[in-house]
């Protein structure tokens, strides 16, 4: 299975966005690098570690309770900072206010692959739930990855 | 006309790893089907219905093309495209 190395330092970040940005939607870049045990194997599952956490603004004008955006500016801005410092966009953050830390419909329509979708539930301001998904090669759907602590003595 | 296109990386797994593509083409349209020609894999993710999805921004040179002639803006040789999404989402209504 997959999985989304998260040191507590950063969830901790993330969660705090997610309660501060109540009962509106937060978002924001997880970034870091790809652990690979088999550099040449294909098909092997993925661990991406993450190693910063950087908030966004919602730049949606209306319905911000039940969406997101963030735009292309930013986008560009945010993978030049990772590759600055030779890391990568591993996948990014949003918030679902008093609803399940599950994909919608309209967060499959607007993903790729390849990446880590983090959600977190907040439900009467305080977080419910935090779950990790990338979407599946045929758009079909999601699937779930592990998101595990990683301690400062296993970061690579 | 002779262009870059530049692959974005949860994409390149679909492009054999490549992360910059030469491309023949008279226009932004034109080189994004040139793309997917090459890549049919890809088609899924950049297409919805024919249309190119919503949240896919094409930058001509740093330039968005929805601020010039969209998919008819006219390249050149030398011309790098990129390709950019927004990123969206949110909980069920």
């Amino acid at each position: 299975m997959h999985e989304l190395l998260l040191p507590s330092e950063h969830l901790q970040v993330i969660h705090r966005h997610a309660v501060e940005t109540y009962p509106e939607e937060c978002c924001g870049f997880l970034i870091g690098r790809l652990v690979l045990d088999r550099p040449d194997a294909a098909d092997q599952p993925v661990r991406a570690q993450v190693e910063q956490v950087l908030s966004a603004r919602n730049d949606r004008q209306d319905s911000r309770h039940n969406r997101f955006v963030i735009g292309p500016e930013t986008v560009l801005a945010a993978h030049k900072q990772a590759r600055a410092q030779q890391l990568d966009v591993l996948g990014y953050y949003h918030s679902h206010p008093d609803a399940p830390a599950r994909p919608s419909e309209f967060d499959r329509e607007h993903a790729w692959p390849d990446l880590s979708y983090l959600i977190v539930s907040v439900r009467a301001g305080q977080v419910a739930e935090t779950r990790s998904w990338r979407l599946r090669d045929d758009r079909e759907r999601f699937e779930e990855e592990v998101v595990a602590d990683l301690p400062e003595e296993n970061r690579i | 006309m002779s262009i870059t296109l530049q692959v974005p990386s949860p994409l390149r797994r679909f492009t054999d790893g490549q992360s910059d593509l030469e491309l023949q083409a008279a226009n932004v349209g034109q080189a994004l089907h040139g793309l997917v020609e090459r890549y049919p894999d890809l088609e899924r993710h950049l297409y919805k219905d024919g249309q190119l999805r919503s949240f896919i921004n094409v930058f001509l040179n740093d330039e968005d093309v929805r601020f010039l002639q969209r998919q008819e803006t006219p390249v050149a040789d030398g011309d790098v495209l990129t390709i950019i999404p927004s990123i969206a989402g949110g909980k069920e209504a």
